[in-house]
């Protein structure tokens, strides 16, 4: 058996890990400059969008996933589901609380015929 | 046992270094899975309080200094840069080389908190904090010590990572000097920056989501 | 046998400080085991002292609020010092290593932090008995837990640092598995507890985090006033539920998976049958840790939570009775015509199957809202959980640790006196829990001190109920503590069982092996293989 070390690791050239720093540092202004326009609802998006870019590229690139077994990417991933999950869900209770009370049918009184004889 | 000449570094219970990296690697990916979800649960904080007060938080998320908050972002990604780099340079042997690179990653460390040092310090002069503690009267929505609560909380456990990564990332330092790593094993420098980077990709999703609403 | 014999894992190293710095995962496993059999007496007798008080209505022995810290001190010594830690950290330590052919754990430096963080962390906990008794319960509830003037913060901070100590754990264990099987031990060759130790680190790694943020939260709210949990400033306290419950939900899971994976193990070697369904048990391990995440709002259908979230709650929490279901019919598959040995392990494995069927069924009760509407905050949900924790994961964790006693002791115990002990807990179990079912459904709420007077016989008799159940864990401990200085010699595999811990030496030596392990067989390959004398052969051989 050949003695296994971690000599034989990838080792990335230099240009890729500016060219990447390049990038970050890029977006960074973009979303800056972004964010004095109004998009509207579009806002968050754009700035999630910028965002999850430049973390996917520090994953990649800096924290080498891009050439590392897959299972770390999948324990990363995996995260983000479950943080999905459970952002979601309690979403689920608080944007939609007190819904079957608050059912607004049109008044009685709009149809109900002995009313609108008196009007 | 097969493996007469075992590197000082190899723990018995692994029948190679190999192994053994692979194995610190992923038990450090799982830890840094749980930091997500540490992190996740303010995260969900954010997102509800945000849904019920979209108003609320553009109006105090203009009370924070844009400015201070792209450069603590330079600064991390530059400081993330070179601690991928020192792990390149001791992959190519070059202690001389590593060292210098952890040195300057402490350096940006520390500037990213004094540079929040100064955010917090003209928060408290203002009186914009959380909770039964803010006494700012500048805003006209309700309860915006609700985001002042969530800003703190998050860039507070945020600060401490960045200030346990200083530790940690002393520690390699000293390792390094004493000559500990070599290009056959440097497992330890690989797994601070594996920490360090995520710290960086927390702060890449802090800034726009506090800093850049509206 | 070698010139080694004789030398095992407890007697290679001697004196205190071989112990307190030691980084063999047996020996953690041990000392994990004093700290959980210490917590379960603590919480026992908590648990004696409540069902004292409920004899009769009115003040018996205690006062209200002590009764109050009471319950609350059961709750949660009984959750985060007991059952959360007893299998995986215990018994689990012990057994995955060497049930996987692993010389250790992954990381045995953190194994032994993780068992001082336990420590520190039932200290904190403990303290808050002397600093002003906890009486919140042991769900912490803001805004209750941010106003009370008792010791809340020393109880959930020793809460929080007992989360590191379950996360080192599962961290440890994933990557265990994923990295150290032994040549030949594929996916699918794993032990069925070794699968179910898999899936409660998947939901320890997941889930504690945000418990450790949640309480950290908590910790703030009380002593800062951040608002976030305080309805008076715009904040609201149903968050701290969905925040608790994302964990603890999934917590119940974290205590009953690795149960269901010592049933797995009892299950086949005392029928000396192939397990039924391998696969789907493993994979219903996985389900379960999967789904465990998706049904937290079923522990909130009163408070508030919109109805639209309820709906869903409720509909994915009947999910979670499949993959149980799957893993109940194949135990009885594989009992079914095999020869079983009713060992005292067995005894427990089959005490488990009723008692974790009646709490399966009545959760799938409670997880109907129109159910749990009427249901909610009485005795049948404590009598259901109870089914669940008690006679699913203690129950189960007896068995364990009478199964592997002979491997970690290297002495039998008092095979009768064993018998008798199983009988015991298995009847004081039910005339104490299933006697609250009837409490619940007629409107006894839990946590009263005080009720009314027609409840008094099935509350004197549910007391009754825990003395043959307290008796039944005492000859227990005699029995047990006998059998460590005076037990006989156990041989290798007293069970005849196939996994490889039991194909080393009682107990095990330092490295767990002799030799390098290398697996030729199945776990359960019963129908091919036997063990005679401690020697596992190939049933062709004997039958010609």
């Amino acid at each position: 058996m050949t003695e296994k070390t971690q000599a034989h690791h990838h080792i990335l050239p230099l240009s890729v890990y500016f060219t990447i720093a390049g990038i970050l540092f890029v977006l960074t202004a973009v979303t800056v400059i972004v964010a004095g326009f109004d998009f509207g609802a579009f806002n968050l998006f754009v700035a999630m969008t910028v965002a999850v870019i430049k973390g996917s590229l520090v994953a990649l690139y800096f924290m080498h996933l891009k050439y590392d077994n897959k299972l770390y990417g999948t324990a990363l991933v995996l995260s983000l589901i479950f943080l999905a999950i459970f952002i979601g869900f309690t979403m689920l209770d608080t944007m939609y609380r007190g819904e079957i009370e608050s059912i607004e049918g049109p008044s009685i009184n709009k149809e109900a015929v002995i009313y609108n004889q008196d009007n | 046992m097969e493996h007469v000449e075992h590197p000082s570094y190899l723990q018995h219970h692994f029948s190679d270094a190999e192994q053994q990296a692979e194995t610190a690697k992923l038990g450090m990916w799982i830890f840094l899975l749980t930091e997500v979800l540490l992190f996740g649960g303010l995260f969900a904080f954010y997102a509800i309080y945000r849904a019920w007060h979209p108003e609320m938080f553009v109006e105090t998320s203009s009370l924070l200094d844009v400015n201070l908050g792209a450069l603590n972002t330079f600064v991390l990604i530059t400081s993330s840069l070179t601690m991928a780099l020192s792990i390149r340079s001791m992959q190519l042997n070059n202690k001389k080389q590593t060292v210098w690179m952890l040195v300057v990653t402490l350096l940006l460390a520390a500037t990213f908190l004094v540079v929040k040092y100064f955010e917090y310090s003209h928060k408290i002069e203002l009186g914009q904090l959380p909770g039964h503690f803010y006494t700012y009267e500048g805003l006209t929505s309700v309860n915006p010590h609700i985001f002042f609560s969530i800003y703190f909380t998050m860039t507070g456990l945020h600060g401490i990572h960045v200030v346990l990564g200083m530790i940690v990332i002393g520690w390699v330092l000293v390792r390094t000097i004493k000559d500990d790593f070599s290009s056959e094993y440097y497992t330890p420098i690989e797994m601070t920056g594996l920490y360090w980077h995520l710290v960086d990709l927390i702060w890449i999703f802090l800034f726009p989501l506090l800093y850049l609403i509206g | 046998m070698s010139s080694t014999a004789g030398v095992n894992y407890l007697n290679e190293f001697k004196g205190i400080k071989s112990w307190l710095y030691t980084l063999d995962h047996k020996r953690i496993g041990v000392m994990y085991l004093f700290g959980v059999m210490i917590s379960f007496l603590l919480g026992g007798i908590f648990a004696v002292v409540i069902r004292l008080e409920l004899m009769s209505p009115g003040m018996d022995i205690i006062t209200a609020d002590t009764y109050n810290q009471m319950f609350t001190l059961h709750g949660a010594v009984m959750i985060f010092l007991f059952i959360i830690p007893a299998i995986p950290a215990a018994i689990g330590n012990f057994v995955l290593p060497l049930m996987i052919g692993a010389k250790d754990v992954a990381f045995p430096r953190l194994n032994l932090t993780s068992w001082y963080i336990y420590i520190i962390g039932a200290v904190f906990a403990l303290y808050s008995i002397v600093a002003g008794a906890v009486d919140t319960g042991w769900t912490f509830y803001a805004p209750y837990s941010t106003t009370t003037s008792t010791a809340v913060i020393s109880m959930t901070l020793g809460a929080f640092i007992l989360g590191f100590s379950s996360i080192f754990t599962g961290v440890n264990f994933i990557a265990t598995v994923h990295k150290l099987r032994a040549p030949g031990m594929t996916w699918f060759k794993m032990p069925l507890m070794v699968w179910a130790l898999y899936a409660t680190a998947v939901i320890q790694i997941l889930a504690t985090p945000v418990l450790g943020i949640t309480l950290v939260l908590l910790i703030l709210e009380r002593a800062f006033g951040i608002g976030i949990f305080d309805a008076a400033m715009g904040g609201d306290p149903v968050l701290f539920q969905h925040f608790f419950w994302f964990y603890s939900h999934p917590a119940v899971y974290i205590m009953v998976l690795p149960g269901m994976g010592i049933i797995s193990e009892l299950i086949a070697t005392f029928s000396q049958k192939k397990i039924f369904g391998y696969k789907l048990i493993a994979y219903s391990s996985m389900a379960i840790a999967l789904i465990s995440f998706l049904v937290w709002g079923h522990h909130m259908f009163t408070s508030g939570q919109s109805e639209l979230a309820a709906v869903v709650f409720s509909f994915l929490t009947f999910f979670v009775g499949i993959p149980s279901g799957v893993k109940m019919f194949n135990w009885m598959a594989t009992m079914y015509k095999g020869r079983i040995k009713l060992d005292a392990p067995m005894l427990w494995a089959m005490s488990f199957m009723f008692l974790f069927a009646i709490g399966g069924f009545t959760g799938i009760m409670l997880g109907a809202i129109s159910i749990d509407i009427h249901m909610h905050d009485t005795y049948f949900v404590v009598a259901h959980f109870h089914y669940t924790m008690m006679g699913g994961t203690v129950i189960a964790f007896f068995g364990g640790l009478h199964y592997w006693w002979p491997k970690i002791w290297g002495r039998m115990y008092n095979e009768t006196l064993a018998k008798w002990s199983a009988i015991l807990v298995f009847v004081g179990f039910n005339m104490t829990f299933f006697t609250q079912f009837f409490l619940g459904s007629q409107g006894m709420p839990r946590r009263y001190y005080n009720y009314l007077d027609k409840f008094q016989p099935l509350h004197a008799f549910s007391s009754y109920g825990s003395w043959v159940l307290a008796a039944g864990f005492v000859l227990m401990a005699v029995y047990l503590i006998h059998s460590l200085f005076k037990g006989e010699k156990a041989p290798e595999n007293p069970w005849g069982s196939l996994t490889l811990e039991w194909q080393t030496q009682s107990p095990p030596i330092h490295h767990n092996f002799e030799n390098d392990v290398v697996l030729d067989h199945d776990p359960y390959d019963y129908d091919t293989r036997m063990v005679i004398d401690d020697k596992l052969i190939k049933k062709e051989d004997t039958e010609g």
